[in-house]
């Protein structure tokens, strides 16, 4: 008998007390929990999300179209960040200012590679008011899920508002899951001494949120 | 061939003493004391502020249940289509009955790819099987890469807390480990590495930076597998949980069949409800959900290994089931009483707290001394139920735990149903309760006894003898009344009362 039939056989035999449901899923749970925490205007949502991030040390900017390459080009010059890894899909205009050696992440790229690039400018796939939460899905203007890991200095600019929920519902309603995701919510951070916050060990230890819009 | 080695639940840490011995010699330690009072009370108030932010907690915790229990009810269906859609999406799915077959497989897929090191991102279920110690039998060394579990290794040390290993040493102890021990692993400690815990972080990212750019095979678990899209997810804070799942080639997640969730819609009641209940966070700083592989980005090749291990077993107990509901938030740890003060090491199991005293005892049976201690490490005070984001009642489970080591009976091990001898060493508990039997179902027996104790009150002791002095060194007897209230009910209300007593 293989593993597989032994375990699922075990499974049945233990649960032959049971009735199954035989209706649709959502039947059978009920879910009596709010869609979103309160009612907000647009304009407050993205308050609230500024305000979230900026709670869990994420530096949170706002930018106009015409500002945003300026701000970057500032961000960047203020960390002295020399080399600036770039997802494919990056829209150009984003970096005309800056005065940076644009690193492509191209797939033989080795780890040790992108780990002597300064910074990474990304989009975002969306964000989560709530909790200050941006999420990555990989696409053109994010890039592979590396490229925000490994340099210590992330910058990621989110539309507002039309990138931006309430909730985390609201954002899974959104997000494709067959595309890898990654949800960010400030820069790395550990409580494992003391079950004290601390920010700062693998990930980006800075994490620079421009609202575009 | 070097099968020796067996993880921990299948047989319980040989010879752990039992918790009230355990216990004795942790609550003696008043570091530890110290270590556990402060972290535990820090990050009860915080958890307390984060759920409170959410209106609608209450019905958060009841979906939680619901979802949880009906995944239960339907596992096999679930399994089966969480199997159909990793499959489908690029991955490879792997069953394991108990540890040792899952460390087989493991370090099976391990050498196919040539590599003797791994990184590992914190997963209770490779520690419940010993995954690490099976491995390094093999010639693979593994890497433990989040910050507390790393205090662990190099300090040769036990975890105590399950989102915490090293709850148990402070910042002082864990300089004098890094210091110590970093160097025989890699990149020693930093020159003058001070003990503020910004600095003992940044001596962590330097030491594990070399070994996760060089990774080649990844270690994990996952914090919920999606049935519906065949979508793992890996909650954590430092980064390091996206290192070992994004650049490695080759990731092998292991991961207990009871995390599986029908549904993608199903993560928005957890991904709420369990940051708020382990790190007191509105969010965790990293999440990842990964479906199968995805071409030119992160693992070219992944397995899921499905681990039952004794989990088929809990399924098979109707009231001890619900055990298998847990998140792993440890929430029920930080409130607990008697965790604070005995700390983890003496649970004996990688689960430690009140809910490794209702998970172990069912994962690995009540066969060992610890194992029938488990249940009774608790007063029953239930703060662990009402923390329990997935409303286990955990002092209920306990209470039929305690009745199946005294009494023995039905129980299902490793798929074949058993009969449970009844425990030894609990005869003067059992002799007691068949003498209160026999008084209740004799009232005349009852009533004789009760007045010879209230004729004779004033002879009575006021400390017990024997074993009963250290009880009765801190405690007053209770006082027996001058007359048994039945027979106060019949003179003062006669007839007429009882009567009374039925509208």
């Amino acid at each position: 008998m293989s593993s597989r039939d032994r375990v699922l056989g075990r499974v049945r035999r233990a649960l032959a007390d049971v009735t199954p449901h035989d209706g649709p899923y959502e039947e059978a749970v009920g879910r009596d929990y709010l869609r979103e925490h309160g009612e907000r205007t647009t304009g407050r949502t993205v308050e609230l999300l500024a305000e979230n991030l900026a709670d869990y040390r994420a530096i949170v900017h706002r930018a106009g179209a015409e500002e945003l390459p300026d701000l970057v080009a500032r961000l960047l010059a203020g960390r002295g960040s020399r080399e600036v890894l770039v997802p494919p899909g990056l829209p150009p205009g984003w970096l005309s200012a800056a005065d940076v050696v644009r690193v492509q992440d191209l797939a033989e790229s080795t780890p040790q590679r992108l780990d002597r690039v300064d910074s990474v400018v990304t989009g975002c796939a969306a964000a989560i008011a709530e909790t200050g939460t941006i999420v990555l899905d990989g696409s053109p203007d994010q890039g592979r899920r590396r490229i925000s890991l490994v340099p210590d200095h992330h910058i990621c600019v989110v539309r507002v508002p039309e990138q931006v929920v309430s909730s985390v519902p609201q954002a899974l309603e959104r997000l494709d899951p067959v595309r890898p995701l990654t949800w960010i919510s400030g820069p790395s951070a550990t409580s494992d001494i003391e079950l004290d916050r601390v920010e700062g060990v693998h990930g980006p230890r800075t994490l620079e949120v421009i609202l575009l819009g | 061939m070097s099968r020796t080695f067996v993880g921990m639940p299948a047989s319980p840490p040989p010879a752990h003493p039992a918790f009230p011995k355990a216990a004795r010699d942790a609550v003696r330690n008043p570091t530890l004391r110290e270590n556990l009072r402060h972290a535990t009370h820090t990050i009860r108030a915080k958890r307390a502020k984060a759920v409170a932010e959410l209106s609608d907690w209450a019905g958060l915790r009841e979906a939680g249940r619901r979802i949880k229990d009906h995944t239960l009810h339907h596992l096999d269906r679930y399994l089966e289509q969480l199997e159909e859609s990793v499959t489908a999406a690029g991955g490879t799915v792997h069953w394991a009955a108990d540890a040792e077959e899952a460390n087989r497989i493991v370090a099976a897929l391990v050498k196919e790819t040539g590599e003797s090191e791994v990184v590992k991102v914190k997963s209770m279920a490779t520690q419940e099987i010993g995954l690490n110690e099976a491995l390094e039998a093999e010639g693979i060394r593994a890497y433990e890469t989040d910050l507390a579990e790393l205090i662990v290794q190099l300090g040769k040390d036990r975890p105590s807390h399950i989102l915490v290993p090293a709850i148990h040493r402070n910042r002082g102890e864990i300089r004098d480990i890094f210091r110590a021990e970093m160097g025989a692993w890699g990149r020693p400690a930093p020159e003058g590495l001070s003990d503020t815990p910004a600095e003992l972080a940044e001596a962590a990212r330097l030491h594990l930076r070399e070994k996760f750019l060089r990774a080649k095979v990844g270690i994990s678990g996952a914090n919920f597998m999606v049935a519906e899209t065949g979508t793992l997810v890996v909650v954590e804070s430092e980064g390091n949980g996206r290192m070992c799942l994004t650049l490695p080639e080759t990731l092998i997640s292991v991961v207990g069949i009871e995390k599986v969730v029908p549904t993608w819609r199903d993560l928005e009641v957890f991904l709420q409800t369990l940051p708020r209940s382990s790190t007191a966070e509105r969010m965790n700083p990293y999440t990842s959900m990964w479906t199968g592989t995805t071409d030119g980005d992160g693992p070219r090749t992944f397995h899921l290994v499905l681990l039952d291990n004794g989990r088929t077993d809990t399924l098979a107990d109707r009231v001890g089931r619900q055990a298998l509901r847990c998140i792993r938030c440890s929430a029920c740890l930080n409130v607990c009483p008697v965790y604070e003060r005995a700390g983890g090491h003496a649970y004996g199991s990688v689960y430690p707290g009140p809910i490794g005293a209702i998970l172990s005892p069912q994962l690995r049976g009540t066969a060992s001394e610890i194992d029938a201690s488990l249940p009774y490490a608790s007063t029953l005070c239930g703060a662990c139920y009402e923390v329990c984001p997935v409303a286990i009642d955990i002092p209920e489970v306990l209470v039929h735990l305690r009745e199946r080591v005294v009494q023995g009976g039905p129980a299902v091990r490793r798929g074949d149903k058993v009969v449970l001898k009844p425990a030894k060493g609990h005869a003067a508990e059992r002799a007691a309760m068949r003498a209160a039997r026999w008084a209740f179902t004799h009232p005349g027996a009852l009533r004789a006894g009760q007045r010879l104790a209230s004729r004779t009150r004033r002879l009575h002791p006021r400390a017990l003898p024997g074993p009963g002095r250290a009880w009765s060194g801190t405690r007053d007897l209770p006082a027996v009344p001058a007359e048994p209230f039945r027979d106060w009910w019949q003179r003062t209300q006669g007839e007429s009362g009882e009567q009374g007593a039925g509208k």
